[in-house]
């Protein structure tokens, strides 16, 4: 079985966010930039299946589309374990057209791992349209996944509860919460291997993409937090009630 | 031309979101002089499929198709693209929910159709189509626009709310045309949250940190959300602690809500807390410190003992309410 994990650059969580002057664009500047999240869940969760199924795992491989500054991602993507890293050279301008990029290098796998979103614009599409674009089958909500000879065993969020399912391969798992406990850290071996293993660059197709960002904007600044006294929980309920119409 | 919705049923039943997207698809198509059709895949009732015209639907796609409740990417998205070509819709809008997100960008990819999930309200405008969502999870508002005919959107929760508006609606059988080998999916077990409100569609969401200091002490916050008929709700360490289950997590990396009110008791506030409850409209804070940085959020705060406060507060809303 072959894996193949999409890997999402994104600015560290805590960065504060800031856009250029005619707000059209996120200010990048000083950003530290980090592996999305889900993707380094669902590439921990890649790595604990190769370990308990040696035999069976052929490889994992990682893909971004980016341009050269997503290259310290990958290479921790490497230190971490994966086995390869595919680098589509373009920058990711927006989901469709992202997942058409990847739709040519990720057609000989078995299984491919999406997070369910890129913590910077939230999209919540890549995986969905990489899999309709490979017309292959796709489990969105993933908290947990086994593999069973053939056949994957996955376990899903649903709306009101979750499902235990079979899925034939080739599928893709778009990954939340649940898919591995903590990500795991490279080590001192792993970053020396990570520089002899490939990373390979892959030109761009020609694609449109389907839609544009015109223009970013903060939200609105809060009102100060109006303070009520511990003593004094019901003028609490009375202003929830009668100020805010909440209650 | 029409706007399509989805509206997904559970075991035979629309939920609030559904009446929410029923209410801004007829908005959309007012706006665009077209007309505002549902699809439905699966058994429902008809009483229940009427009450969509409530909120200004005026045509069904009934699909009363069992196969559908294994809930297939694949077969539901070729089942939307039918629907979505037999009633000319130009634009599709499904919830911004674990199936929503799951079937919205296949189906766009299917149309190559531009596609913008967790749409905040109506198109700022329809020519060019401009569309605004939350970016940067809540740290930021994007104008995103739509270049292609065909569009697809996900509808964030609770942000356009229920819109009256009594519609005569004409119900049609609809012939998906998917065969048995579409269903490909096999489902071996359902295990449903059974009994509470579900976290997504809660108007009152109640929720507890660290502060809370023990399991035990989760009778309070349940409590209160039974006094306020709310969902419960965790930071990330509580749930990563075991204290509470998984799905009651919030927050970047949890779940993102939009209630209108959020109760936060001994939650600091941390910026991937804040990510996924910002969007509420009204948050009150509980908190011993008055430093903790969940009073920047907050619009209403109490710097105390959550565990003293909780008790009063559930006396107080019981006062309030009978
Ligand atoms: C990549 C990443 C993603 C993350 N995603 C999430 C996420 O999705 N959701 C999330 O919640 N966190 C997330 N976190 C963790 C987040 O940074 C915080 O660590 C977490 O939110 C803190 O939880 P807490 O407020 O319950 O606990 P603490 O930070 O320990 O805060 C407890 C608070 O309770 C107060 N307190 C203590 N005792 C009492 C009392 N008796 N009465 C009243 N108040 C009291 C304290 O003053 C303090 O403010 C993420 C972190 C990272 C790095
Ligand atoms: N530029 C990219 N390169 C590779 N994978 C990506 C890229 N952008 C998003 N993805 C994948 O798609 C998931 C969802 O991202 P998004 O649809 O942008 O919210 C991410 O968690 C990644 O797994």
């Amino acid at each position: 079985m072959k894996i193949l994990v999409l890997i999402g650059n994104v600015p560290d969580t805590t960065t504060k966010i800031k856009f250029n002057a005619d707000k059209t664009a996120f200010d990048d500047a000083g950003v530290q930039w980090i592996i999305n999240p889900w993707d380094e869940l669902a590439l921990t969760r890649a790595i604990e299946l190769k370990e308990a199924h040696a035999a069976a795992i052929e490889t994992i491989v990682v893909a971004n589309v980016g341009l050269a500054l997503t290259e310290p991602t990958l290479r921790k993507a490497l230190a971490v374990g994966a086995d390869k890293a595919i680098r589509v050279d373009a920058k990711p301008v927006d989901a469709f057209f992202v997942a058409s990029q990847l739709a040519q290098v990720a057609k000989d796998f078995d299984l491919i791992l999406a997070g369910i979103e890129a913590s910077d614009y939230n999209g919540s599409a890549v995986g969905g349209m990489l899999a309709e674009l490979l017309d292959i089958n796709s489990v969105s909500a993933v908290s947990g996944i086994e593999i069973d000879s053939e056949n994957l065993r996955i376990n899903r969020e649903i709306d009101g509860g979750s499902q235990k399912l079979v899925c034939k391969t080739p599928m893709i798992a778009i990954v939340q919460k649940g898919i591995a406990k903590e990500p795991r850290i490279p080590a001192m071996r792993g970053i020396m291997m990570a520089r002899s293993k490939p990373l390979e660059v892959v030109a761009a197709t020609d694609t449109e993409a389907l839609t544009s960002f015109d223009v970013f904007e903060l939200p609105p600044a809060k009102a100060a937090c109006k303070m009520v006294d511990e003593d004094n929980v019901k003028e609490l309920v009375r202003l929830l009630k009668e100020e805010a119409k909440a209650l | 031309m029409s706007i399509l919705i989805y509206t997904e049923n559970w075991e035979g039943k629309f939920k609030k979101l559904s009446f929410e997207l029923a209410s801004y698809a007829s908005e959309l198509a007012k706006q665009a002089g077209k007309e505002a059709v549902a699809v439905s895949l699966g058994k429902v009732e008809d009483a229940e499929l009427q009450k969509l015209g409530q909120y200004g639907i005026s045509k069904i796609l009934v699909a009363d198709d069992e196969r559908f409740s294994n809930m297939d990417n694949k077969a539901i998205t070729k089942a939307l693209a039918a629907a979505a070509k037999k009633v000319s819709a130009d634009t599709v809008v499904l919830a911004h929910n674990n199936l929503g997100k799951a079937i919205a960008p296949r189906l766009a990819a299917r149309q190559s159709a531009g596609l913008v999930s967790a749409v905040v309200g109506l198109p700022l405008s329809t020519d060019p189509f401009t569309v605004k969502k939350m970016v940067f999870t809540g740290k930021a508002i994007a104008h995103l626009t739509i270049k292609t005919d065909k569009k697809v959107l996900t509808l964030a929760y609770n942000s356009f709310g229920l819109v009256e508006n009594a519609t005569k609606v004409s119900m049609e059988p609809f012939d998906t045309g998917l065969t048995d080998a579409d269903f490909e999916l096999q489902v071996l077990e359902t295990n449903k949250v059974k009994g509470k409100v579900l976290l997504n569609e809660a108007d009152i969401v109640v929720s507890g940190g660290r502060g809370m200091k023990s399991p035990d002490n989760w009778h309070l916050i349940e409590s209160l959300a039974e006094e306020l008929g709310a969902g419960t709700a965790c930071s990330r360490p509580v749930s990563d602690e075991g204290w509470r289950p998984h799905s009651e997590h919030v927050g970047q990396t949890g779940k993102i809500i939009a209630p209108n009110l959020y109760f936060a008791f001994g939650i600091s506030g941390a910026i991937q807390h804040l990510g996924g409850v910002s969007s509420s409209k009204v948050i009150v804070a509980v908190n011993k410190d008055h430093e903790a940085p969940i009073f920047e959020a907050a619009d209403y705060g109490i710097v105390g003992d959550a565990l003293k406060v909780l008790p009063e507060l559930i006396e107080a809303v019981k006062e309030a309410r009978s």
